[in-house]
């Protein structure tokens, strides 16, 4: 964007008042809650720093949907991590606490594909809000319905039990941490940067970065993860 | 007169800092550099398996996380001992990881980051989004050239995607790639990779030669009285980087305001706090020893940025400083390029110290990297290995060093029972946008903002092209103040 300070801050406002109902609020980045909101701000109210807080909020209100871009935003993502030092927390959680009931769709992944995002915005745009199917956590099944390991190209490595036993050995890299069976995304048939790679392609396990876990319970990230670790949400 | 303008925020700049300048008769008087965003990255890191440290920090930015990846691995690599046992293809395919990030990195910056100062796409285009609202005056370029540096905006978009790609192609994914981990990388070369690689590489460094570097120096022609704005602190420091088999492209050192260089050591870095909001108990450590405690209740305190300092002397990082260590320390190529552009101004190497001094030196860096990647490519091994094996060990120390796009990052780290027991970051905008240190020197950005002259308080053009100039990697607002801090009227800049 071309301009700065406050015009820029104009055109938030505006669209806030005068389009109700009629703008999609795009939110990247977790919102943090501690001392008011006081370690986020972005432009001024009232010669006061505005917090970001109060901004999701006000914008929030009066959108016709909400798009929590990124796990941040989604679900609270590394921010959030423990100790969560600045009390942040996702979109969705900063609207239930002041019952702000505008849908919010999460486009969870640090970072989150910009297929996953086009793609959303597009479906709504082409054949309106009902088009998208939701998950249980709110993110598109056109996106988040397949499961990593499912398709993955070293698939047929784990059924042959040909494990990675390091980082850079062939064969499937279960026993080097990946998240691949639980986590919830297209990746393995998308792949990134229009179709070059990804993670487990170029001998990384999955960190399961779309997942409401990361990176609490994804962690230790290169440490194999057995069933009886995963959180319920994960089985 | 004396006047009060508010900018709150300036885009175009990745986070979220604040400017605030005291102006005075039309001139900059004090500036005051002020990050307004913390997460505390280095809190939630203590008690995680360090290795997770390498993933984690990435995310502190999505433009150069490769620069966190990299001077996480150095900083692992060191307190794991494996500093010495890194294969020569995995030094390589990390620089090649990075050196894709860096091209991505430059060319952002000054098509979509700074251009729209100098250019006029609305001259060119009409009243779109997102070339409106803007400021409005000075625009110096027009006709046939102006919408030639609108198309190279578009045209710029594309490289930068191909960029993304070559990264990808040893990486996994940008942003936050997975290949560089403690010990080496996990991809393999392979001849298809190679040579997907290379194609792209030669379109982009064909892209930097004939249209990055002619634009800047056309940009430069007709602004060249930006070789007289942002001076700044005029002592350079460079960790160095790109660390690869033959030796480091980048040379590690000090230049000083006479450009003389001065040899580096890590010791000799301290962090300041008291007008940061930390606790003051914590000021003047070394990041080894660093602590992270905020406190949002002192008085003085104006930003979450701490003040990092070189024997307790204020220093600026970046490209400016990467190419002038180079330049002083003789490097052939980084003068055979410098000393081209200045025979073409007919200028001294003192004009660096400036906007358009900053912008030529991230474009000629562009081609040194690019140029410099080919050899790395070529250099690589499909049957040799690309990681040491390693173990997380008991007890560790680290520091790692490494040049982001934007200047020196460094990753401090200690290692107990085999958890993060301390871990440090010193980002390059630290340095550069710091505030006042405990001696109440102004930080890099605040010294190169003060004593300029605004032309038009309703267009202050000056103030956001030397904060942008400098690359930050922060949202910003600015704020002149009258010199008593007077409210004496605010005028909306439109």
């Amino acid at each position: 964007m071309a301009g700065q300070g406050e015009p820029v801050i104009e055109v938030l406002k505006d669209t806030e008042k005068n389009r109700k109902g009629g703008y999609i609020l795009v939110v990247e980045g977790a919102i943090p809650t501690a001392e008011g909101g006081a370690y986020g701000s972005i432009g001024e109210k009232g010669g006061e720093h505005l917090t970001i807080q109060q901004s999701v909020e006000d914008l929030g209100k009066n959108a016709l949907l909400t798009v929590a871009l990124g796990t941040c935003s989604a679900f609270g993502g590394i921010p959030a991590a423990k100790p969560n030092p600045t009390a942040c927390k996702s979109v969705r959680a900063v609207f239930d606490e002041k019952r702000i009931e505008t849908l919010v769709v999460n486009i969870p992944g640090c970072a989150p594909h910009p297929d996953w995002f086009v793609g959303t915005v597009a479906a709504i745009l082409f054949s309106g809000l009902e088009a998208i199917e939701l998950d249980s956590l709110a993110r598109p099944k056109l996106f988040y319905g397949p499961l990593i390991h499912e398709n993955c190209p070293r698939r047929a490595d784990f059924d042959k039990g040909k494990f990675a036993e390091r980082l850079g050995d062939p064969g499937c890299l279960y026993k080097v941490g990946c998240k691949g069976h639980y986590t919830n995304a297209d990746c393995s048939i998308r792949q990134w940067n229009n179709g070059v790679s990804w993670c487990i392609k170029a001998g990384s396990p999955c960190l399961g970065c779309v997942e409401p876990d990361f990176p609490d319970n994804t962690s230790p990230m290169y440490e194999k993860i057995t069933f009886e670790e995963l959180t319920w949400s994960q089985r | 007169m004396v006047t009060k303008i508010k900018i709150d925020p300036i885009t175009r700049i990745e986070g979220h800092l604040a400017i605030e300048a005291v102006i005075d008769d039309g001139v900059v008087k004090d500036a005051k550099s002020m990050g307004t965003l913390f997460r505390g990255f280095e809190i939630i890191l203590q008690g995680r398996d360090p290795r997770d440290a390498n993933r984690i920090t990435q995310r502190i930015c999505g433009v150069c996380p490769t620069a966190h990846a990299t001077a996480s691995a150095l900083c692992l690599d060191e307190s794991f001992g494996l500093s010495d046992k890194i294969p020569d293809n995995g030094k390589i395919i990390r620089a090649l990881i990075f050196g894709a990030n860096f091209l991505q990195s430059h060319i952002l910056h000054f098509y979509h980051l700074a251009a729209l100062d100098y250019v006029d796409a609305v001259g060119a285009v009409g009243d779109l989004a997102p070339f409106v609202p803007r400021y409005e005056g000075d625009y110096r370029v027009s006709g046939k050239a102006n919408a030639e540096l609108v198309n190279h905006y578009v045209q710029a978009l594309d490289i930068r995607r191909k960029c993304q790609e070559m990264l990808s192609i040893f990486g996994g994914k940008m942003p936050h790639n997975v290949g560089i981990v403690p010990g080496g990388v996990t991809e393999k070369p392979t001849e298809d990779k190679i040579t997907n690689f290379l194609w792209r590489l030669n379109e982009i460094r064909d892209f930097i030669d004939n249209v990055y570097i002619p634009d800047v120096i056309a940009v430069a022609k007709a602004y060249d009285d930006y070789f007289a704005v942002g001076k700044g602190c005029g002592r350079l420091l460079a960790y160095g980087g790109f660390d690869l088999p033959a030796g480091k492209l980048f040379k590690t050192g000090l230049v000083l305001p006479d450009l003389k260089p001065e040899p580096f050591a890590e010791e000799n870095i301290t962090e300041d706090v008291k007008h940061s909001w930390f606790a003051d108990s914590t000021s003047g450590k070394n990041p080894a020893q660093g602590e992270t405690a905020p406190d949002l209740k002192k008085k003085e305190a104006y930003s979450f940025l701490k003040s990092p300092r070189y024997k307790s002397q204020v220093c600026e990082v970046g490209p400016l400083a990467r190419m002038a260590s180079n330049y002083v320390q003789k490097d052939a190529k980084t003068r055979e390029l410098i000393d081209s552009v200045l025979a073409e101004f007919k200028a001294d190497a003192v004009v660096l110290f400036s906007v358009l001094g900053r912008h030529a030196a991230r474009a000629l860096e562009a081609k040194l990297v690019g140029d410099a990647m080919v050899d790395w490519l070529m250099a690589l091994k499909p049957d040799q290995p690309t990681i040491a094996e390693s173990e997380v060990p008991e007890t560790g120390e680290g520091a790692g060093l490494a040049e982001a796009p934007r200047g020196a990052v460094g990753h401090w780290i200690t290692i107990k029972d085999r958890r993060i027991e301390r871990y440090q970051v010193i980002t390059p905008t630290a340095w550069n946008a710091s505030p006042k240190d405990d001696k109440a020197q102004p930080g890099a950005l605040e010294q190169a903002l003060i004593g300029t002259k605004v032309k038009d308080k309703d267009n202050p053009f000056e103030l956001v092209r030397i904060v942008r100039a400098f690359d930050p990697c922060l949202a910003c607002s600015v704020h002149l103040l009258d010199a008593k801090r007077n409210e004496l009227g605010v005028f909306r800049v439109v």
